[in-house]
């Protein structure tokens, strides 16, 4: 029987006649929170009119390009840019020397050269940066500067920065003395993760353009347009106030935007030449051009009890940050803090390193941190059911967090209704979606398939030959908005006033619509505080307060918040006052509850603001002989405390779990002695169409009454446990271990032996 | 002056492209483009000219010529799926798994074996049936055997001031199979592929290999291997498993971010194995689809 692409939400509201002041919580509109309407960047995005950063133009601009270092290691003995500066057409060629302020940024800790001073780090490295009157000229030209590199080792290994203590950061988790526990089962395993690119489709890409008052204004895809103003405005010697910037059309971002790219360069060049600089990378400029995943180096060891729970969990965790800071520092405090997932366990020994490397640099993507543990928790939860002879599912059941509980950091898990209990016992949302989970049957195989419908797909490999079934599951715990202490905000204004007659709200902030729908949230809550239908927004750029980052699953709680705030300000204000005597305006800077940072000793804290959870069962057929891989199907139940936009909301879903699946099997950035040996879409692959199964989605909604509607970012969590899922049902297809992500044809074909 | 564009010449037919060419040796022609122009975009080749093929009606139809298709060199992939599957099985699967709709709908054949990578779909095929490439210049036309045509990695016989304008494949005497192995299940460059023809009245088997290579190979000694001709019964597992391990040994891979030399030879034995079972499942009246 057929199953639906995905549960049914609740229906279409009816409208309801607009009246005054008439907004708030539980007063349904059209368009308002709960429903789903046209996004106001759809129709443009698929007739393709919508202006993306890379379509800007401005007249009598120039286009910029990057210089950027073969060698993932070399000190600069000299750099003569002469030959290009002597070819018609070049506009100018900048190095180091002629940065006009600071020489270095970074999201946490400055350390990145705006372009390389006497030596370079990693392969792709700025170096110096051309301005010319076409793209093709200043690609010639930057071939044209001659620049004397003396080759130094690049330094590679991870473990071996670790042993010479060349990290970002170590973060040690101590709770209770796991060596003093008595197992009745204990499985030990070391696990890898490749280096997984966010492969935004939108390059970056953006526009500068000198200001009449010596300042510079500048047009660019950015996930946190207020972070990028206070990086490179020192850079370029000038006051913030004098830069003004505006985020342009976003093609995707997924962590790949957080880090400057285009911004100050193209800015320096602006001001340079006194002229508009464009500057856009191709795909392989691109795939060096922002940080990546970090790959990791994980080794686990979990013991448990006669009666299925767990003792105590160990694991130390490497992490290659590459040459620079980055968010590394941050990405590090999520792998320690949620090292073990969402279970309960008393005694922990946690050691996470963000290792210093000649790798590409590694920093925010979908997951930040999350990512890397869950595979290598969830892997050995199975393991250990396995040891202990349990379903796996009762297994995770028997460990699961409930309302009270306290993760390794000494966190409590407060963000459910505290009133709520199952059978005399707290609230365990985390049991109750696994129950969820098991009630939805496990697809049939169908007769008759084409091919399509096989592993190897269209290459016609199989025709069922070879091909087994396996089914796995996967639990991702993930923190949501920014955490250890970090004064995460975001601010809205909202300004009411009549037009024709019309009431209309416009909506001012500077969050970044990278693709998940939140122009038409921001909408959506305007509409249900303030029961107006006509809703317009204005430009996202530094005019408005800072939003933060489009990351950490926040922007619906944060700058959701924050417009919600606003629009309860107006609200307010509308009680007592006629539109017709003028526009009402507020704005409203929402903070989220504060947090700690970890201890550096013992990694003790309350250091996340919220926790959502999501559990996947991936089921898969496997051509065992060939090792190709057909994710058949993937059921998802996901705890998003309350349903904002069921359409974007489901996009989210699927969209995460597909980056996840894209892990499982296919997606690495591959590097040979500091080396990408893969920056290209024909050999970095990620899932199609013909790789993505339809997905089964039963979506929950347990209230956070901390968060605004209750709601939990929904954005990072299915990233986390689709990829251990898949890998868990390849397990069960293959009976093979299967303990480096990537999975490989190789890994799971080694195994013949060596064939002629 | 900032850039100089390139000439694009545009030839209403084959006799004028072929005078262009002779008159411009150093013009790349362009069909499709699904190849060359990603290399221009990428500034990995700045041809000094280019050729307009898209205009030249001879080379966008195929004729039946009894025992062959002739297919001219600027027939889609589109068109060799929907309209030759049934006459060249073969070479139509392997069609099927070019890139996308999109790049199917615009890449062709000829620009297939212009391009020569060892990874062309469309080689095995040609390889398994015995193909001949016909190739044109001012000069006068001449033809290639498919196994004479490759050279080394996208390397071929192809000279300045020539062109391929058809490609003419044996029609099917027999079940034909192409497998491609890649790590998507579709829209990927094959990490090894195998083409394989049979037919039976002239007791004869075929192979073409893929991406296993400096060129696209043929297995020689797999093709000679003794089949139970009108014995059916006699057709087993060890039959088809040493045909693989002939087709493994004719196989030349390397190491690369693709796939490892082993798992290439490992998955050809594999591919050859099932292929054969389904090629001679299929003669003698079963599916072998």
């Amino acid at each position: 029987m057929p199953e639906p692409a995905a549960n049914t939400f609740a229906p279409p509201q009816t409208p309801t006649p607009p009246t005054r002041a008439a907004g708030g919580v539980g007063t349904p509109r059209p368009g308002g929170v709960g429903s789903s309407p046209t996004r106001p960047d759809a129709e443009a995005k698929v007739n393709g009119a919508f202006d993306y950063a890379s379509d800007l133009e401005f007249p009598g601009m120039l286009w910029g390009h990057t210089l950027r270092s073969p060698h993932p290691r070399a000190r600069i003995r000299a750099i003569d840019p002469a030959a290009a500066l002597a070819m018609p057409g070049v506009a100018a060629v900048l190095t180091a020397a002629d940065v006009p302020g600071k020489r270095h940024y970074g999201l946490i800790e400055a350390d990145q050269p705006v372009l390389a001073l006497d030596e370079v780090n990693y392969q792709g490295e700025p170096v110096a940066i051309i301005a010319a009157d076409t793209l093709d000229l200043a690609r010639l030209a930057a071939a044209a500067v001659a620049v004397d590199y003396e080759v130094l080792e690049p330094r590679c290994d991870p473990e071996a920065a670790v042993e010479a203590g060349d990290y970002f950061r170590y973060q040690p988790v101590r709770l209770g003395d796991p060596d003093a526990q008595q197992p009745a089962a204990v499985v030990t395993r070391e696990y890898v993760v490749g280096m997984q690119d966010q492969a935004p489709l939108g390059p970056e890409s953006g526009i500068a353009v000198p200001a009449l008052d010596g300042g510079v204004e500048l047009y660019v895809a950015t996930q946190w347009v207020h972070a990028d103003l206070e990086q490179l405005a020192p850079c370029l010697g000038l006051e913030p106030d004098r830069v003004h910037m505006a985020i342009a059309g976003i093609g995707g971002a997924f962590g790949a935007r957080e880090d400057l790219s285009v911004q100050v360069h193209m800015a320096m060049l602006a001001l340079a030449t006194g002229r508009a600089v464009k500057m856009m990378y191709d795909r392989a400029e691109s795939f060096v051009g922002h940080v990546h995943r970090h790959p990791a180096r994980m080794r686990y060891e979990h013991a448990a009890d006669a009666d299925g729970r767990l003792l105590y969990v160990k694991a130390r965790i490497v992490l290659d940050g590459g040459a620079y800071a980055s968010t590394t520092e941050a990405v590090v405090g999520n792998a320690a803090s949620l090292a073990v997932g969402p279970y309960e366990v008393e005694h922990v020994t946690v050691d996470a390193w963000g290792a210093r490397t000649n790798n590409p640099p590694c920093g925010a993507m979908r997951g930040f941190g999350g990512v890397q543990t869950c595979f290598a928790y969830e892997s050995q939860m199975d393991a250990l059911a396995e040891a202990l002879g349990l379903d796996p599912l009762e297994f995770r059941r028997r460990n699961a967090v409930a309302q009270g509980s306290k993760l390794i950091t000494g966190q409590v898990v407060d963000a459910y209704d505290p009133g709520r209990a199952d059978r005399g016992r707290p609230f365990s949302p985390l049991a109750d979606m696994l129950g969820r989970v098991k009630d939805i049957p496990v697809p049939a195989v169908p007769v008759g398939r084409d091919i399509v419908d096989l592993p190897g797909g269209t290459g016609n490999t199989t025709h069922g030959e070879g091909v087994r079934r396996g089914v796995g599951y996967g639990v991702g715990l993930k923190n949501v908005c920014y955490s250890e202490g970090f004064d995460d905000y975001s601010t809205a204004s909202v300004r009411l006033e009549l037009v024709d007659g019309a009431t209309v709200a416009y909506l001012h902030t500077a969050a970044a619509e990278v693709g998940q729908g939140h122009w038409s949230l921001q909408a959506q809550i305007a509409r249900t505080e303030l029961g107006v239908d006509r809703v317009e927004l204005l430009p996202n750029d530094t005019k408005a307060g800072s939003a933060g980052s489009s990351s950490a699953s926040r922007q619906s709680y944060m700058t959701g918040g924050a417009v919600k705030a606003a629009c309860e300000a107006v609200r307010e204000l509308w009680r007592d006052r006629d539109l017709a005597d003028g526009p009402i305006e507020a704005t409203r800077v929402f903070r989220h509850r504060a947090t700690k940072p970890m201890d550096p000793v013992t990694g003790q804290g309350e250091s996340h603001v919220q926790l959502a959870l999501c559990v996947h069962r991936a089921t898969v057929d496997v051509d065992v002989e060939l090792g190709l891989v057909k994710v058949v199907d993937l059921t998802c139940v996901q705890d998003v405390g309350k349903i904002m936009n069921p359409v974007a909301l489901e996009g989210q879903i699927h969209g995460g779990s597909a980056q996840g699946l894209g892990l499982a099997v296919m997606e690495e950035m591959i590097t040979r002695d500091g080396r990408v040996m893969n920056a290209s879409f024909t050999d970095y692959l990620i899932p199609t169409i013909l790789d993505m199964p339809r997905m089964r989605l039963r979506i929950v909604e347990n209230a956070d009454p901390e968060a605004p509607y209750g709601l939990r970012g929904a954005g990072e969590p299915p990233t986390l446990s689709s990829t251990p899922a898949i890998v868990a049902a390849i397990r069960d297809a293959t009976g093979l271990p299967l303990n480096q992500i990537p999975v490989r044809p190789e890994h799971l074909t080694a195994h013949f032996g060596r064939q002629p | 002056m900032s850039q100089t564009t390139a000439p694009f010449h545009t030839p209403a037919d084959l006799a004028e492209a072929l005078r262009l060419l002779a008159a411009h040796p150093e013009a790349v022609p362009v069909a499709g483009g699904t190849d060359l122009m990603v290399a221009v975009n990428y500034r990995l080749t700045r041809p000094a000219a280019m050729l307009d093929l898209t205009r030249l009606a001879e080379l966008r139809e195929w004729t039946d010529e009894g025992d062959a298709i002739r297919i001219g060199s600027g027939v889609p992939y589109a068109r060799i799926t929907a309209e030759l599957a049934t006459v060249l099985p073969g070479l139509a699967a392997a069609a099927r798994t070019v890139g996308s709709p999109q790049i199917r709908n615009r890449g062709t054949l000829g620009g297939n074996l212009a391009t020569a990578s060892p990874a062309g779909d469309g080689h095995p095929p040609l390889l398994a049936t015995g193909a001949d490439i016909e190739i044109a210049s001012a000069r006068g036309t001449r033809t290639v055997p498919v196994e004479a045509f490759f050279t080394g990695p996208k390397r071929s016989v192809l000279q300045p001031g020539e062109l391929i304008t058809a490609v003419t494949v044996p029609k099917a005497a027999g079940p034909q199979q192409f497998l491609k192995v890649g790590t998507r299940n579709a829209m990927v460059i094959a990490v090894c592929s195998l083409a394989v023809a049979l037919d039976l009245d002239a007791r004869r088997l075929g192979t073409g290999i893929g991406s296993a290579g400096p060129t696209p190979l043929t297995a020689p000694d797999a093709n000679l291997i003794e089949l139970p001709w009108g014995r059916t019964g006699l057709f087993n597992d060890a039959l088809a498993e040493e045909f693989g391990r002939r087709v493994a040994a004719a196989a030349r891979p390397i190491d690369d971010v693709r796939g490892t030399a082993a798992y290439r030879r490992h998955a050809l034995a594999v591919c050859a194995a099932r292929a054969l079972r389904r090629v001679w499942t299929a003669a003698h009246g079963g599916s072998g689809r």
